[in-house]
């Protein structure tokens, strides 16, 4: 391989004009977290109501709950994107279309992406609520209905407590795939950790230099998610309950 | 080991010596792999119409596609093969600077542009295109100029000198405008064709084979005068002086016996079969007249 290698590339000005190349990646990866996290944060939500619809006794939530997580969770990410991006607003009424692609772009590719992360983030994590809320005996909401709670009180103060510490381990791994599955914001524009890598690679022409430092950052981020989640499976645990001493 | 390397840089030198005294070019790099191996392999790219893409029938075609054929007719014929297999490699812009100099791929002709930051890691043969970039906008949208794109929004193709200059143009003047980057030269019509930006800016010659593949290539035109001028050359590996020589001989071969100028019209001036049968009508630029006569390997 003939490749000359320059780490010091990170320090040097970019031909844009907009800083050392360095930073560029810091842009990038600010977008990565603030997209990341908050796209978490609302998955977290909608798998919360939409995992529990689809072990609720009416027919109707458990149907649109289903329906929800099939359609969302069975299309790839980046099909979901494009269809986000492109084609719905031109299915809207025109004045809102216009509206939507009027906006600032920036703003709108994070918002669209946002959309996008969320509702297919959200399809896989309420699965994992639902095998969570699946895997207890169903003795334990007989159990809980026999002492005179409701619905809501059972899955309140019996059913979602054991559930949901269940499903830690699962879900970090949904919680790490969020960060990896926001890279494909770069198809529609948004500049996060991956795209500004290639921005940098395609000015700089030290594509390994940049790759091999987002994989680090990757690493950092995953690595820090890991630890993160752990240290929320300790401090959970509930003694006589699985994966206690 | 010190005298085993000193033993070793011995016998290079002789080598050396005896080379030069003979007068002999022993083969190395490029192309004593082609010989070794019976096999040249090309990189390539599905969709950089005209230069390098697959057409109707699903076969590779294109203005750099052909040049690279004469160029592997030319090293069967130097290097006295009966046989030269031809692999292709499918490339994108992100990969196609690795691959060239990790040395999976030997050249790669399509619509690459030969520029300083690149040149420390590959070689650029002589220049086969030259384009300048310049502004697509609907025939109603009333920008005529540069300067009538102020606070608009405009979109380009992430990560190509095109986003360098609109960048640095749109600071200097303070003109506002919002950029859009989409992430291929499709990607880049769909948004303007869609309505999010008023204007596409890229290399004059893409834009001319985007409104050939428009649904309505009637409603759109090319404004702006050419930004700044590029060079589009095929990638080698670094440092082959001897098979970028064969290289640019083709080229510069190609452009004195006119067959240049027929492989242009055939490609820019008349049907291609992309799309059931387009024409992309680019007449030759006066830049690309002056590199005829003159071939080169200047970035510009």
């Amino acid at each position: 391989m003939q490749y000359s290698w320059d780490w010091f590339v990170f320090f040097k000005p970019s031909v844009t004009g907009d800083g050392p190349y360095g930073l560029m990646l810091l842009r990038g990866l600010g977008w990565t977290i603030l997209l990341s996290l908050l796209a978490w944060i609302l998955a977290f939500g909608i798998a919360l109501a939409a995992g529990v619809a689809r072990t609720l006794p009416g027919r109707l939530p458990r149907f649109a709950a289903a329906t929800y997580v099939h359609c969302f969770r069975n299309v790839p990410l980046l099909v979901q994107l494009f269809l986000w991006y492109f084609v719905v607003p031109e299915l809207l009424p025109v004045s809102w279309g216009n509206a939507i692609k009027q906006m600032n772009p920036t703003t709108n590719q994070f918002l669209t992406v946002l959309v996008g992360l969320t509702l297919y983030t959200a399809a896989k994590a309420a699965e994992q609520v639902r095998a969570g809320i699946d895997s207890l005996p169903v003795s334990q909401k007989q159990a809980a209905m026999a002492l005179g709670l409701g619905t809501a009180a059972a899955y309140r103060h019996v059913i979602l407590p054991q559930a949901l510490r269940i499903v830690i381990p699962p879900m970090t791994s949904d919680f790490l795939n969020v960060f990896k599955n926001s890279a494909v914001a770069l198809t529609i524009g948004l500049m996060e950790l991956t795209g500004q890598t290639r921005q940098l690679s395609e000015f700089s022409a030290h594509p390994f230099e940049a790759f091999i430092a987002a994989t680090l950052v990757y690493m950092l981020i995953t690595y820090g998610v890991i630890v993160l989640m752990r240290q929320i499976e300790l401090r959970t645990r509930v003694p006589g309950l699985l994966g206690s001493r | 080991m010190i005298p085993k390397f000193t033993n070793r840089l011995a016998v290079a030198v002789a080598g050396l010596a005896l080379a030069a005294t003979v007068g002999a070019q022993p083969l190395d790099g490029t192309l004593k792999k082609i010989k070794e191996t019976g096999s040249i392999t090309l990189g390539t790219r599905i969709a950089s119409v005209p230069f390098n893409y697959l057409d109707d029938n699903n076969k590779q075609a294109g203005f750099s596609w052909e040049i690279a054929q004469h160029v592997v007719e030319q090293v069967k014929k130097d290097l006295k093969l009966v046989k030269l297999d031809v692999k292709a490699i499918e490339l994108t812009p992100q990969t196609r600077i690795p691959l060239v100099a990790n040395q999976t791929v030997d050249l790669e002709c399509s619509s690459t542009t030969n520029n300083l930051e690149r040149q420390n890691q590959v070689s650029f043969s002589n220049t086969f295109f030259v384009v300048g970039a310049r502004l697509l906008v609907r025939k109603n949208s009333g920008i005529k100029h540069w300067s009538d794109l102020v606070g608009k929004n405009v979109v380009v193709s992430a990560g190509t000198t095109a986003e360098r200059i609109l960048r640095q143009l749109n600071e200097q003047n303070k003109w506002g405008i919002n950029i859009i980057l989409a992430k291929d030269i499709n990607e880049n019509f769909l948004t303007v064709e869609t309505g999010r930006a008023v204007a596409a800016m890229q290399d004059d010659i893409i834009l001319y084979s985007n409104i050939a593949r428009a649904k309505n290539p009637a409603d759109w035109q090319v404004v702006g005068i050419p930004q700044h001028k590029e060079a589009y050359a095929c990638m080698l590996r670094k440092g082959d002086a001897a098979f970028k020589k064969v290289v640019d001989g083709v080229i510069a071969g190609m452009m004195k016996s006119g067959e240049f100028e027929k492989l242009y019209n055939k490609y820019y001036l008349k049907p291609i079969a992309v799309k059931g049968g387009v024409t992309i009508n680019f007449p030759m630029p006066p830049d690309m007249e002056e590199l005829i006569k003159n071939p080169n390997d200047r970035p510009l």
